[in-house]
């Protein structure tokens, strides 16, 4: 162990222990002044990412091969950085509107971040589940933040209840795994399958719970269905974070196991993940179709493009595919999070302080009142459709792009169709806004507004020159673990 | 290499056998003859002085979760105390971050009031 | 010091890319507070980012001193799909630079110029807010042209060949709702977009044919192939040059789509000049510059820029004559001399192209803003003989030379240079025309005889109808009212006239002869290159032509000026072919009876016949509508009503449906949802172990 290890986790030490010293800080600030709580927060996430900026490029094993640096974990942790810093700005004026403001809001989203950033960075299925706890526990916390508001609650207690059922199945499959291959490094698995010194109906059956338990996690079918209740009852930037966030760690640990530890039982899971897909994506975007509720709405969403992701899985498991697909399913986590998190925004800033506001119906007449929001919401819409000028459709199109790579064509086709059956609800948002009368009751705050604006700008940026992301995507690839 | 952790199964087996054998065995041989006094739950020898289903502070529970994760800490702390020597500076200075972080905890605790009993 | 190690160092390559962002800068600045800062503000900003580019322009001259190869400037990746890949990058050379020079220049006077014309302008029009639109558009024209230049690949350049297009028809279209019938201004922006499109086509389908054939659309990667495999390709190389030769004649107006160019003059005066006379039509020529290497490999196809080069000079030439309105005039000058350019780009002689391009930037550029003077000039005496309760007869045309005459002591600045512009388009010696006029003249003699004859005759009729014009509108006596009350502008006007004029007398030295700056200057960067010896014989016979056409228009036009209401005396002269001047060789008729007329017609035809007529009344209102009936009588009773209302919901109520459906899975009960988890965990673990 030399100090060398420690560098290669310092964003994570800053974040965590930065989320300790302000837990304590934060004590001593009054309460009327959680601003700055908030605002060192986010100067704890600037170090992290400078941190994490610093190291680019460098790949090595940390810890003995619990901990790998790689573009992969890089590129993922500057993605959950960002995220918390626009979190943090869309939580400040929501959380004293909502008359729940109080310091360990941030706190705990630090907490939830580090998680995150040991997430991506996971070499080790011990390492994993230690990732997953630490950034789900939090969350289960902020759900609750509302509190004693009673959906803030029973969000708060279906999605800890569901999620210590999930992690059940996660620690067990792990268990499995290890029983199987005797280790726990993901390294020494390859190794481990490769000289068929395994017990594969162990390793089948502990991969199979890692599944389940990570498919919690992002909300694939049929282990979403807490989504929309979570979604619907948590605080709305709470949601915001917990949609975004903890999906984009999800899929971190999935690509990351499946893809580098796992190849060696493609043939096992390629089916059962190219089901799991289609289903998500069906599911998700045919049930999105009847809800009325915003919040519902996106939840739906999320679903549906959970499932979008996971046909990076089954395209991965050709092998040459595999680096594009890992590619591909990044570049579509950064469409995710932009316009999620620009359209979490826009429902903010729609939330009234008493929590309505939030049918899909509040939002008419919202073009003639407040265009520029419109038209930032429009461009969510078209971008969660995958409608060209935006980043969802260069996301989408890279990765259908990959599944058709991988001769998996039918596949792509129930991507396409699902999309088109997405149009409906999404652009439904859009005619209401622009078509129906109405006066809407919109908040206007500068941290907010700026957050919307930058997601905006982001997901037009990034639809009309991709070509800054996809070069810098384009040199990440999971460490090679095969050495 | 399952064959290493027989011993476990072989304690595992033993000790659920033993707990059911002690339980039927006292079921089947001990004398039942009840009286209030034996009905009233036992409180460590004090007399009861209400139902035993009453409702507790919340208080209570929280006060228990944070003895239990102060108390927890033991589970580290002893193992860590058996290798020191080996280890040397560098376990010092992580059970120093890790005593840190309960102490962080504890003052955290302290000053929202979460150990007031009022 | 400093900055000469600056210059050395090509340090000064990296501000490039703020030629393109500037004009961008500004016309956002405009958009945001131009209507609320004022007139003054959006004219300041518009001229004042555009003289900021413009040195911009002179720090890349400065740093190509010291590095003549140039260098490429990569901004960000563009489009990546498959093997295609193309960038956003600026290409600063030598031929770049001299277009952004030329550009930025012209544009940062007529900019100010605009400041002047434009005030008087959206008064005399009736809309004083669309003062900040303006030049809204004209520093988005700057931008969009400076992506075209500094392209460097065929995509990028087409980005801005599309976007000086669009601004074109913005422009052309200012003042939509006026014009003939209240939308003669929109038919004219429509025609010079659409007759565009046509020409758009062609430069599309020459860039498919590229990639296709060297799959990459950058200048570098196709020149090294034509390099490389243009022998063993030149049939392919010729049909690319040929679409390419499209796109040209659509964006330089050459025959055969030459007709949206006196269409539009209907835009504002500084348009005509910067727009169509200076910078976007001298594109086309500009495209077969920079693709030279592709035409030098392609023997047949010059030859064919050659003849389309020529002939437009020629034709345009003719119809300038018959013209009465001061600027479509000039619009047919810029079509023949832009005829010139092509042909001498056929020729091989880029360098004579560009040239006489840049020339021509600055004497066409003073003409048409000299013009715009005079419209002014006669608007505003319009205004005051108005005033004075003179009789004036309604409509009242500015722009009809018949009703000028005598302005040369109203508005002496206009006049002189007016007088200069018109003899540096003649070509008299030592103004700029003459020089690279010349060049092209002696190259077309040593090429092809035919052309060089037919061209020399354009010269002519060039040195004729611009006599005609100098004497019909400045000299004589002033034949209406507002003519006899015209007067000069102000200064913020006049003053870049003067600086053109100055120009248009001096720019002649960038290619002296035995001198060559320019040729030397353009050689590190076109590949062919040839230096064109001076001839006496040739410049000898040009200026005599010269000569002759001015004594030839002064006989008719000067000697005695005609009166008011006298027919043209050169119509009595040349009897039908002036009548067909006149009328442009009733050519728009023409297309109008071969192409439009045709085309309506179909279009009428499946609108009316076969959309509306067939399709909806019999059709679908007999046909099918009673087919309808009757069927649907028939399977109500046969079938149960629940099946006809199944096939009746169709699919998106099945969709809606199957959505209703899983909202009921949705229980709200988390035993349910960990029962869901727990059957897809076994449904899972059963594939694992049994599948």
């Amino acid at each position: 162990m030399d100090w060398q290890d420690f560098l290669s986790v310092l964003p994570f030490i800053i974040v965590a222990g930065w989320a300790t010293i302000l837990l304590l800080v934060d004590l001593w600030i009054p309460a009327n002044r959680k601003g700055i709580t908030a605002g060192l927060a986010v100067l704890g996430l600037i170090a992290a990412i400078a941190a994490v900026i610093s190291r680019f490029g460098i790949e090595r094993e940390a810890f003995d091969g619990m901990i790998i640096v790689d573009g992969f974990s890089s590129f993922l942790q500057l993605l959950f950085l960002g995220v918390g810093v626009i979190a943090i700005a869309q939580a400040y004026d929501y959380l004293r509107r909502r008359d729940i403001e109080r310091g360990e809001y941030y706190i705990l989203l630090l907490y939830s971040l580090s998680g995150m950033l040991l997430m991506a960075s996971a070499g080790d299925l011990i390492v994993v589940f230690l990732a997953v706890e630490l950034l789900s526990i939090p969350l289960y916390v902020l759900a609750a933040f509302a509190i004693p508001k009673a959906d803030s609650e029973e969000s708060a207690l279906k999605y800890f209840l569901l999620g210590a059922f999930a992690s059940g199945f996660l620690v067990y499959g792990i268990a499995l795994v290890f029983g199987s291959t005797g280790t726990t490094a993901l390294s020494g698995m390859v190794a481990a399958i490769e000289s068929a010194e395994t017990t594969p109906i162990l390793l089948l059956v502990g991969s199979g719970m890692i599944l389940v338990g990570l498919g919690f996690k992002v909300a694939a079918v049929p282990f979403h269905m807490w989504t929309p209740d979570v979604y619907q009852g948590a605080p709305t930037s709470v949601t915001s974070f917990m949609a975004v966030g903890a999906k984009a760690g999800g899929f971190a640990a999935l690509l990351r196991i499946f893809i580098s530890a796992l190849p060696g039982a493609a043939v096992m899971w390629m089916p059962l993940t190219m089901w799991i897909a289609a289903l998500t994506m069906a599911w998700g975007n045919i049930a999105a179709i009847s809800q009325t509720n915003i919040k519902r709405m996106l939840a739906y969403s999320s679903i549906a493009h959970a499932g979008y992701i996971f046909m990076a899985l089954p395209a991965a498991a050709t092998p040459e595919v595999a680096p594009e697909a890992v590619r591909a399913a990044l570049f579509y986590l950064v469409t995710y999070a932009i316009t999620n998190l620009g359209a979490w925004g826009v429902v903010l800033a729609m939330e009234k302080a008493e929590g309505s506001g939030l049918e899909i119906e509040d939002y008419s007449g919202l073009g003639k009142k407040r265009p520029a929001l419109a038209l930032a919401m429009a461009l969510f819409m078209l971008s969660l459709t995958g409608i060209p000028p935006t980043v969802g459709f260069m996301g989408k199109f890279y990765l259908f792009q990959v599944v058709i790579d991988a001769n998996l064509i039918w596949l792509a086709l129930v991507g396409v169709v699902t999309s088109l059956i997405s149009a409906y609800y999404y652009l439904r948002v859009i005619v209401v806004m622009y078509m129906r009368d109405g006066e809407p009751e919109v908040r206007s705050e500068a941290l907010l507004n700026s957050t919307i604006f930058i997601t905006a700008f982001g997901t037009f940026f990034f639809g009309i020159l991709p070509g800054f992301l996809l070069k810098m995507i384009n040199q990440v690839s999971l460490l090679d673990l095969f050495r | 290499m399952l064959a290493e952790y027989l011993p476990i199964v072989v304690l595992i087996v033993l000790a659920t056998g033993l707990a059911f054998i002690v339980v039927a065995l006292g079921h089947l041989f001990g004398p039942r003859k009840p009286n209030p006094v034996k009905a009233e739950p036992y409180e460590s020898g004090m007399r009861p002085y209400g139902p035993g289903r009453r409702r507790v502070s919340v208080h209570f529970y929280l006060i228990a979760v944070l003895f239990i994760l102060f108390d927890i800490e033991i589970v580290f702390i002893l193992p860590w105390a058996v290798v020191l020597r080996e280890i040397k500076m560098v376990g010092l200075i992580e059970m120093a971050v890790f005593i840190g972080v309960l102490l962080a905890g504890l003052i955290y605790a302290w000053k929202t009031g979460a150990l007031e009993w009022e | 010091m400093v900055l000469l190690e600056v210059v050395q160092g090509g340090g000064l390559f990296a501000y490039a890319p703020l030629i393109i962002a500037l004009p961008i800068l500004g016309l956002i600045t405009n958009i945001i507070f131009g209507r609320r800062l004022g007139e003054r503000f959006a004219g300041i900003v518009a001229s004042g980012v555009v003289a900021l580019a413009f040195v911009i322009a002179i720090l890349q001259f400065l740093a190509l001193q010291a590095h003549p190869e140039g260098v490429t400037i990569p901004i960000a990746e563009w489009i990546s799909v498959g093997s295609l890949s193309v960038s956003w990058a600026i290409k600063v050379d030598t031929l770049s630079t001299t277009m952004m020079l030329m550009v930025t220049g012209v544009s940062t006077l007529i900019h100010i110029y605009a400041i002047g014309y434009m005030h008087e302008d959206v008064r005399f029009q009736g809309d004083p807010g669309r003062y900040t639109r303006f030049f809204i558009f004209f520093n988005l024209f700057v931008a969009a042209m400076m992506v075209l230049v500094s392209a460097d690949n065929y995509l990028m350049m087409f980005v801005g060949w599309e976007g000086v297009g669009l601004c074109s028809y913005l422009l052309i279209g200012f003042w939509y709702e006026k014009g003939e019938d209240g939308i003669g201004n929109a038919v004219a922006g429509k025609k010079a977009f659409i007759t565009n499109r046509i020409g758009d086509f062609g430069f599309l389908i020459a860039m498919f044919l590229i990639f296709g054939a060297v799959g990459s659309l950058g200048f570098e990667e196709v020149f090294d192939w034509a390099h490389a495999f243009g022998e063993e390709n030149v049939l392919i190389i010729s049909v690319i040059t040929l679409f390419m030769l499209l796109g040209v004649a659509g964006k330089s107006a050459q025959l055969p789509l030459f007709v949206w160019l006196p269409d539009a003059m209907a835009g504002p005066t500084p348009v005509s000049a910067l727009i169509h006379a200076a910078t976007m039509v001298t594109a086309g020529v500009y495209l077969i510059v920079r693709s030279n290497p592709l035409f030098s490999v392609t023997a047949s196809t010059s030859n064919i820029v050659a003849i389309v080069g020529t002939a437009t000079a020629f034709f345009a030439a003719t119809i300038a004559v018959g013209q009465f309105d001061i600027k479509k005039v000039l619009a047919y000058s810029t079509i023949s001399q832009l005829g010139f350019m092509v042909a001498a780009a056929g020729l091989g002689a880029y360098v004579a192209a560009i040239f006489h391009l840049i020339n021509h930037a600055f004497f066409k550029a003073l003409l048409f803003l000299a013009s715009g003077s005079v419209i002014q000039g006669i608007e505003a005496g319009h205004h005051h003989a108005e005033h004075e309760g003179a009789d004036i007869e309604e409509p009242f045309d500015p722009q009809d030379m018949r009703n000028m005459g005598g302005l040369r002591s109203r508005m002496k600045v206009t006049f002189w240079v007016y007088l200069i512009g018109a003899l540096a388009l003649s070509g008299f010696p030592p103004l700029a025309g003459f020089f690279s006029k010349d060049e092209i003249l002696v190259d077309a003699r040593l090429e092809n005889p035919a052309l060089f004859f037919l061209l020399l005759a354009a010269a002519f009729l060039t040195t004729f109808y611009m006599g005609r014009q100098v004497f019909l509108v400045f000299f004589g006596k002033a034949r209406s009212e507002p003519a006899a009350h015209a007067k000069e502008n102000p200064p913020v006007m006049w003053v870049p006239l003067v600086i053109l004029g100055v120009l248009s007398v001096v720019s002649g030295a960038l290619n002296l002869p035995k001198i060559h700056t320019l040729t030397d200057w353009l050689g590190t960067t076109i590949e062919h290159v040839h230096i064109t010896e001076f001839s006496f014989s040739v410049a000898g016979l040009a200026v005599v032509f010269s000569i002759v056409a001015v004594v030839l228009a002064w006989m008719i036009y000067g000697r005695k000026p005609i009166e008011k209401g006298e027919a043209d005396p050169l119509r009595k002269i040349l009897g039908p072919i002036f009548v067909g001047m006149e009328n442009k060789w009733w050519v728009d008729e023409l297309y109008d009876f071969l192409f439009i007329r045709p085309y309506v017609a179909i279009c009428w035809f499946l609108a009316d016949v076969v959309d509306w007529r067939i399709l909806h009344d019999w059709f679908h209102d007999s046909v099918l509508a009673s087919a309808y009936r009757n069927g649907s009588q028939w399977l109500a009773q046969v079938f149960d009503l629940g099946i006809i209302d199944g096939i009746g919901n169709g699919l998106g109520n099945i969709t809606k449906g199957a959505s209703q459906r899983l909202r009921f899975v949705e229980t709200g009960y988390v035993r349910n949802y960990a029962l869901a988890i727990l059957v897809g965990g076994l449904l899972t673990l059963t594939y694992f172990i049994f599948g």
